[in-house]
């Protein structure tokens, strides 16, 4: 049976700064939950909180129906007896031991032959056969990243940490290793809490979203639903991206993606991928044009017919949620909504590029 | 070089490297608990530790001197109770080297201890390593260098002290006398001559020492 953490606790430092998590829970086996927020939100003492590498001064967490941590009852768990497998940023791959000494390290009240076994099992699932005796220093990233990832993950952890796990490594590795990552949390079966500050990554591997803002959480929900509705202003800035709708790709080719969303389809600039892919289909509101009338002819690929659904005007932009075909937010000018005359129940066009599309595989 | 001259050589080594052996344990142990623990005491505990690599040696002897002695605290204990005397003795040579090279190791140790990245040691926590096991498998390798180096510098420091180990445990011919302290003895005597072989013989060993530890050293860190 999987179990899931609940934890709610102040970490406070002697410097100043004070980490508030309230409510944090994960959601069932080979779920993942996203840690959202700009460096410095405090995301990373949340995971060394709860793997038991650091000691908050209130409140508890609890892991199923195992006390990690009480503040009143001042008990707390050592990591030891956590069983928690945690990827720290930069994967602190043991220098010295070579890779299979890495892997197996966990292992050592586990005889000889087993372990042999289990670190070879581990290995081959992970992609890492014919490394066993490299150091850590002569791994590329992605194979350390996958190494700190065995380490792990050979105790057969109940929950699992990973602290910004794709953040070490360069560009088109990243793209790949994300669409591993997100097969291989979804065999593990066991909950897992993810810290990053990349959207893409959040939307690629996460099934909730908590975000969070100078120490505290501001939003928690599914992952399109935070992106998508903000709950407020800070959270907006801090997401960056407002629409945030489930789609399928209906066609492929060319370098041209056409993905069905709602009933409306998108043409988006991306690379090939297969029918009937699962995507996330994301817009920034900037990025959508908005004009009265039916336009003679235009460069950009989507053409949609929406409804202007509200207004709402923040400082020098206005913030314009529309429906068509499924909602769609655009940021206009204080001028350019005036000249456009906009008042709710409008209909426009909405004109979006094709690049300005972005598709994210799920 | 005669046959005494070989018994010094061999007593002197024995004596250096059973000292280096008593402090190592000692001196590891010090020095992680300076490099990681946070207590009260720790600035007393290491000031008092230290205190040997600023005193006058022979201030450091003459304290062990009316500690170990028989009407001493120690000393006198050790009389009464386990029925043998320091003072005087070969063991007091053992004393006073270990009393004068625990610094040096302690001081190399911590410092190697204290630039161990300590996520390395949270990480093996999380994997359920212990406390005992994560010194062994993941500090102390790590720590190496330092540590050998710490260990070397004991040793030579053992192999070359003469004020704490004259006011301790004397200059008996055959019985206390080490490399140092017969030197010192044939310049008083004016065989200058023996004086200068057992000072080639003193500079020999040395080199060797450094020469053993910088290959051991370049080797690893190279790896």
């Amino acid at each position: 049976m999987s179990q899931d953490i609940e934890a709610s606790f102040i970490r406070r430092f002697s410097n100043g700064p004070q980490i508030q998590v309230e409510a944090l829970r994960t959601s069932g086996p080979g779920s993942t939950t996203i840690l959202f927020g700009a460096s410095g939100s405090g995301k990373t003492t949340v995971l060394r909180c709860l793997a038991g590498l650091e000691c908050p001064q209130e409140g508890s967490i609890r892991f199923g129906d195992e006390v990690w941590f009480e503040a009143r009852g001042a008990s707390l768990a050592p990591p030891q007896k956590r069983g928690v497998g945690f990827v720290p940023q930069d994967y602190a791959l043991f220098p010295h031991l070579s890779v299979a000494h890495n892997i197996g390290y966990a292992l050592n009240q586990v005889g000889h032959r087993e372990r042999q076994a289990r670190v070879r099992e581990t290995m081959l699932w992970l992609g890492l056969e014919g490394l066993e005796r490299r150091r850590p220093s002569e791994l590329s990233g992605g194979q350390r990243q996958r190494t700190a990832l065995a380490r792990a993950l050979i105790r057969r952890p109940r929950l699992l940490l990973l602290d910004e796990p794709l953040s070490a490594l360069d560009g088109p590795t990243r793209l790949r290793l994300r669409g591993e990552l997100r097969q291989l949390l979804k065999q593990l079966g066991i909950p897992t809490l993810l810290v990053t500050h990349e959207r893409t990554e959040a939307l690629a591997l996460g099934d909730q979203l908590v975000v969070m803002d100078g120490g505290r959480i501001v939003q928690r929900g599914s992952v399109s639903e935070v992106f998508s509705r903000p709950a407020n202003l800070a959270v907006a800035g801090i997401v960056a991206m407002e629409t945030v709708q489930a789609g399928r790709v209906l066609e492929s080719g060319d370098g041209l993606v056409t993905v069905a969303v709602g009933q409306s389809k998108l043409v988006s600039l991306s690379p090939e991928l297969g029918v009937g892919t699962e995507v996330y289909v994301c817009i920034r509101a900037e990025d959508v044009i908005l004009v009265k009338g039916v336009p003679a002819r235009s460069s950009p690929r989507n053409c949609l017919s929406v409804a202007v659904k509200s207004l709402n005007a923040e400082g020098p932009v206005v913030r314009i949620e529309l429906l068509g075909g499924f909602p769609l937010a655009a940021i206009l000018t204080k001028q350019a909504c005036e000249e456009l005359a906009l008042k709710e129940g409008d209909q426009v066009m909405a004109l979006i590029k094709a690049p300005q599309v972005h598709l994210i595989p799920r | 070089m005669t046959h005494e001259d070989w018994q010094l050589i061999e007593f002197t080594a024995r004596m250096a490297a059973t000292s280096t052996l008593l402090v190592l344990p000692l001196g590891l142990a010090l020095a992680w608990c300076l490099a990681r623990g946070q207590w009260r005491g720790k600035v007393l505990l290491e000031t008092v530790v230290m205190l040997p690599l600023v005193l006058p040696p022979v201030v450091t002897g003459l304290a062990l001197l009316k500690l170990f002695g028989r009407r001493g605290l120690v000393g006198s204990w050790l009389h009464n109770v386990c029925g043998f005397d320091f003072i005087f003795t070969w063991r007091a040579v053992v004393l006073a080297l270990a009393v004068m090279s625990l610094p040096l190791l302690v001081l190399a140790a911590k410092t190697a201890f204290e630039e161990v990245d300590r996520s390395f040691e949270q990480i093996a926590r999380t994997l359920g390593a212990g406390e005992w096991r994560i010194f062994f498998t993941i500090t102390l390798p790590l720590a190496r260098r330092g540590v050998f180096g710490g260990t070397l510098l004991a040793f030579a420091r053992a192999l070359g002290e003469f004020g704490a180990t004259i006011m301790v445990a004397g200059n008996i011919p055959g019985q206390t006398t080490t490399l140092s302290t017969a030197i010192y003895q044939y310049v008083q005597l004016g065989e200058d001559g023996h004086a200068w072989l057992l000072a080639g013989v003193s500079a020999c060993v040395a080199f060797l020492a450094v020469l053993v530890a910088s290959k051991y050293l370049v080797r690893q860190a190279k790896r």
